[in-house]
C-alpha cells in the first residue's frame, strides 16, 4: 500500500485574467517508506501540489477533479475543513521553504514546542525535555536555552532547524517537505538529509521532499518525480531517471546544474523560453515550444509511456529511447 | 586587480544584546571582519548558518549597527549614518534580502514593487509601466505578473520580484543574500548571468552569498568562509576549492552534495555540536569540531591572516583524524 497515491489531479486558481490551469492530471505514488523527491522549473507547482494535499489551497485555488489518497482509504481531496485538521500535524506532517510560516514570531520557541504536543498526556516538564531533546537532534546550540528566545533571534538556518524539530516532534506518517535545506549550509545540508533518513527508517514514515538541489535530491530520494508547467512529465527511481532521464526536459534540467560543470564558467546554461502561460496550455506536448527534439508528433497531447521497472515519461519519443521499453 | 575598493569593510563587529532590557551581556554576529571588493569583482560569503553572513549584509546595508570598525563605500565612510543620511547611497547599493515573499509588501503589485526604487529615489522622466515591463522582461517574467500580488507567486518567481527590485536603478555594488535559494536551477543560471552581464557591461560588483558551493565556484572572484562571526580562510575561489587550507573549508566543500546517486562521498563529518556565541571557546574557535585539533589548539588564538588556523592543511593533504584531540 502506497501512503499517499494521487491520480489524476487537476488544479486550478482564478484570476482576473481568466482560469489558470495549475495541476494536470498529476499522477504518481509515494510508497510506504520511501523518499520521493519533486523537482521542476520554478512556478511548475509544487507547492500548490503540496497546498492541494493538505487542503490549503488559496481561496482561489480549487480541486477540479482527482483523487489524492492517503494511506489507501482516505480521500484527502474530499475531506471536511475539520478532519483535514486532525490529519495535519499528527499524521501529515510539513515543513517549508519559509521557516517562519511555522513559527509564531511572539511565542517563545519552548511554548510553541510544548504547544503542538498538546495531544500528548505527558507533563509540561516532559514536553519540554522532549523539545530540548528535539533541538539537539538538529543541532541548535544551548538547547536549554533555546527554548526560551523567540524565533528573531535565531539565524535563518537555525530557524529552518527548528521547524524541521517541530515537525518530525510528532512522528507523522508521512512528511512533506518543501525545500527544507535550502538556506543550510552544505553541512547542515548533508547533517539535516542523513538525519531525516534516520528518522524516516527508525520511525518508518514516508517524505515527500521538493528541492531544486538535484544533489540533495541524488543523495536523499529513493524515487524522483519530475514536473514541469503543472503536469508530471517523467517518474522513477532516482537512479533510473538521474542515469538515463527518457523526458528531454530532464535531459535539459540535469545539463543545467552547475554542479555538472567541471570547468569554471561564468555563464551558465538555462533553456531558452517561457513556461507556457497555462491559462492557455497548448494542445500537445507542455515542453515542445522549448524542446529541442520538437516534430509533429509532439502537437498532439502526449500520455505517459512506461518505461523499464517504474519509470515513466510523457513523451513520444521515449519508448524508442528507451531499450527496455514496454508498450503502455 | 588595481582598481580602488568601491566597498571595504574594516574590522566590523555586531554586538546583540542578550537577556532581556536590563541585561549587559551581548554577543558577537560578526566579530571582527575585513575584506575590500572591487568595482567588477564578485565577493563570495559562505559560511555555517548562523555565522552571522546577514548580519554582516545588513550592517553594510546600513540595516544594522555595528558596534566597532568601519565601513567605506566609495571612498566616504558610511557606518553609522542613519536612515535618511544613508538613503540617497541606497541608489549605488542595493540589497537583495534572504526571505523573498517576506521582504516583498503584500499589498503591493508586482509592478508597484520592481518601480519602487523609482518612485523612493526619483525616475527622471521615465514611464513607470514601461519600466515595470522592462524589468520583468529582465528577470523572465512575463508582463501580466505587473498585477499580480505576492501571495500569488511561487517562490521563485518572488525571487525573480527581488533580483528585478535590486537592479532597477543599475546599482554600482549589489548585496546579494542567498539570490538563487528556491530557483531551479535553469532560472538560477537566468539569474546568475544577467548579474554577470550587469557586471560585464556596468562594472557591477557584488558580494553575494550563498549556500549553494557550486555556484560560489562559478561566479565568485574571492570567497571568505565565516564561522562564529570571523573569517576563517579569504582567497582566490578556485585556490580555494582547489586546495581548502582551513579544517572547516576542507569540510564545508567535502559536504557539497553532487548530483550522481552513485557517487562515493568522502566526507568530512564534524561533530554534532554548534558552539554557542555566549560562551565562545577558547583559543582556536574552531577546535571543539575540529578533526585535526591540537592541544595548542585549545590554548591559542591562531594567528591573523587568510587562514585562521595553527596547522593549515597542506594543498591536497587529508590527515586522518586525531586520536589525542583536547
Ligand atoms: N493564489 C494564486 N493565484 C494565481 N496563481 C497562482 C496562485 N498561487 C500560485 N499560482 C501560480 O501557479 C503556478 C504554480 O505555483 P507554485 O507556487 O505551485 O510553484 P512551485 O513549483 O512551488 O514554484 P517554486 O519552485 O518557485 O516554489 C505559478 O505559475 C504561480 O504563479
Ligand atoms: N536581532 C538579533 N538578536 C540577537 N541575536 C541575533 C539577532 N540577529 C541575529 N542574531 C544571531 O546572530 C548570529 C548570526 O546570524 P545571521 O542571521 O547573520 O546568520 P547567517 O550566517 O546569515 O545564517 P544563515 O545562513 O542561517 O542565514 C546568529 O547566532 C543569530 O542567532
Ligand atoms: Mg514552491
Ligand atoms: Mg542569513
Amino acid at each position: 500500500m502506497s501512503t499517499l497515491s494521487i491520480s489524476g489531479l487537476n488544479v486550478h486558481f482564478s484570476t482576473e485574467a481568466g482560469s489558470l490551469h495549475a495541476l494536470k492530471d498529476v499522477t504518481f505514488d509515494v510508497p510506504e517508506r520511501r523518499i520521493v523527491g519533486i523537482v521542476g522549473e520554478s512556478g511548475c507547482g509544487k507547492s500548490t501540489l503540496i497546498n492541494a494535499i493538505l487542503g490549503l489551497l488559496s481561496d482561489n485555488g480549487e480541486v477540479r477533479s482527482g483523487q489524492i489518497l492517503f494511506e489507501g482509504d482516505q480521500d484527502l481531496a474530499r475531506l471536511s475543513r475539520g478532519q483535514m485538521q486532525d490529519l495535519r500535524g499528527p499524521r501529515i506532517a510539513t515543513v517549508f521553504q519559509d521557516p517562519m510560516g511555522a513559527l509564531n514570531p511572539v511565542l517563545s520557541v519552548g511554548r510553541q514546542m510544548i504547544n503542538i504536543q498538546y495531544r500528548s498526556p505527558q507533563s509540561r516538564a516532559a514536553k519540554a525535555a522532549r523539545a530540548v531533546e528535539m533541538l539537539k537532534l538538529v543541532r541548535i546550540p544551548d538547547a536549554e536555552s533555546a527554548l526560551g528566545r523567540y524565533p528573531h533571534q535565531f539565524s535563518g538556518g537555525m530557524k529552518q532547524r527548528i521547524a524541521i524539530a517541530m515537525a518530525l516532534m510528532m512522528e507523522p506518517a508521512l512528511l512533506i517537505a518543501d525545500e527544507p535545506t535550502t538556506a543550510l549550509d552544505a553541512t547542515l545540508e548533508v547533517t539535516t538529509i542523513e538525519l531525516l533518513k534516520d528518522l524516516q527508517a527508525t520511525i518508518g514514515c514516508s517524505v515527500m521532499f521538493i528541492s531544486h538541489h538535484l544533489g540533495v535530491i541524488a543523495e536523499l530520494c529513493d524515487d524522483v518525480v519530475v514536473m514541469y508547467a503543472g503536469e508530471v512529465v517523467e517518474r522513477g527511481t532516482v537512479r533510473d531517471v538521474f542515469r538515463a532521464p527518457a523526458h528531454p526536459y530532464t535531459r535539459r534540467l540535469l545539463e543545467c546544474d552547475p554542479a555538472r560543470q567541471s570547468r569554471r564558467t561564468r555563464v551558465l546554461p538555462t533553456i531558452p523560453g517561457e513556461i507556457p502561460d497555462l491559462r492557455q496550455r497548448p494542445r500537445g506536448c507542455v515542453f515542445a515550444p522549448r524542446c529541442l527534439e520538437r516534430h509533429a508528433g509532439c502537437d498532439t497531447p502526449q500520455v505517459e509511456h512506461a518505461l523499464a521497472g517504474d519509470h515513466r515519461a510523457r513523451c513520444n519519443l521515449a519508448p524508442a529511447r528507451s531499450p527496455a521499453a514496454v508498450p503502455p | 586587480m588595481t582598481a580602488a575598493p568601491i566597498l571595504s569593510v574594516d574590522d566590523v563587529q555586531v554586538a546583540f544584546p542578550v537577556g532581556g532590557l536590563l541585561a549587559r551581556d551581548a554577543i558577537l554576529g560578526v566579530a571582527g571582519v575585513s575584506f575590500e571588493v572591487r568595482p567588477g569583482e564578485t565577493f563570495a560569503l559562505v559560511g555555517e548558518s548562523g555565522s552571522g553572513k546577514t548580519t554582516l549584509a545588513r550592517a553594510i546595508n546600513g540595516l544594522q549597527d555595528i558596534s566597532q570598525g568601519a565601513i567605506t563605500f566609495e571612498g566616504v565612510r558610511i557606518d553609522g549614518l542613519g536612515r535618511a543620511r544613508m538613503k540617497p547611497l541606497r541608489r549605488r547599493m542595493s540589497m537583495m534580502f534572504q526571505d523573498p515573499v517576506g521582504s516583498l509588501s503584500p499589498r503591493m503589485t508586482v509592478g508597484d514593487l520592481v518601480t519602487e526604487p523609482f518612485r523612493i529615489h526619483g525616475h527622471g522622466g521615465r514611464n513607470l509601466r514601461d519600466e515595470a515591463v522592462r524589468l520583468l522582461n529582465l528577470v523572465g517574467l512575463p508582463a501580466d505578473f505587473a498585477g499580480r500580488y505576492p501571495h500569488q507567486l511561487s517562490g521563485g518567481q518572488a525571487r525573480r520580484v527581488g533580483v528585478a527590485r535590486a537592479i532597477a536603478l543599475d546599482p554600482a555594488l549589489i548585496i546579494a543574500d542567498e539570490p538563487t535559494a528556491g530557483l531551479d536551477v535553469s532560472v538560477q543560471g537566468e539569474v546568475l548571468n544577467l548579474l554577470n552581464e550587469l557586471r560585464e557591461r556596468l562594472g557591477l560588483a557584488m558580494v553575494i552569498i550563498t549556500h549553494n558551493l557550486h555556484v560560489v565556484h562559478h561566479v565568485a572572484d574571492r570567497m571568505a568562509v565565516m564561522y562564529l562571526g570571523r573569517f576563517v580562510e579569504v582567497g582566490e575561489t578556485g585556490t580555494v576549492f582547489a586546495a581548502p587550507r582551513h579544517p572547516y573549508t576542507a569540510a564545508l566543500l567535502s559536504a557539497n552534495p553532487e548530483p550522481d546517486p552513485d557517487r562515493a562521498r568522502d566526507r568530512i563529518t564534524l561533530p554534532a555540536e554548534v558552539p554557542s556565541l555566549m560562551s565562545r571557546p577558547s583559543g582556536c574557535e574552531f577546535h571543539t569540531r575540529c578533526p585535526w585539533a591540537q592541544a595548542k589548539c585549545a590554548a591559542m588564538p591562531p594567528p591573523a591572516g587568510d587562514v585562521s588556523c595553527h596547522f593549515p592543511l597542506s594543498p591536497g593533504a587529508r590527515p586522518p583524524p586525531r586520536e589525542d584531540r583536547p
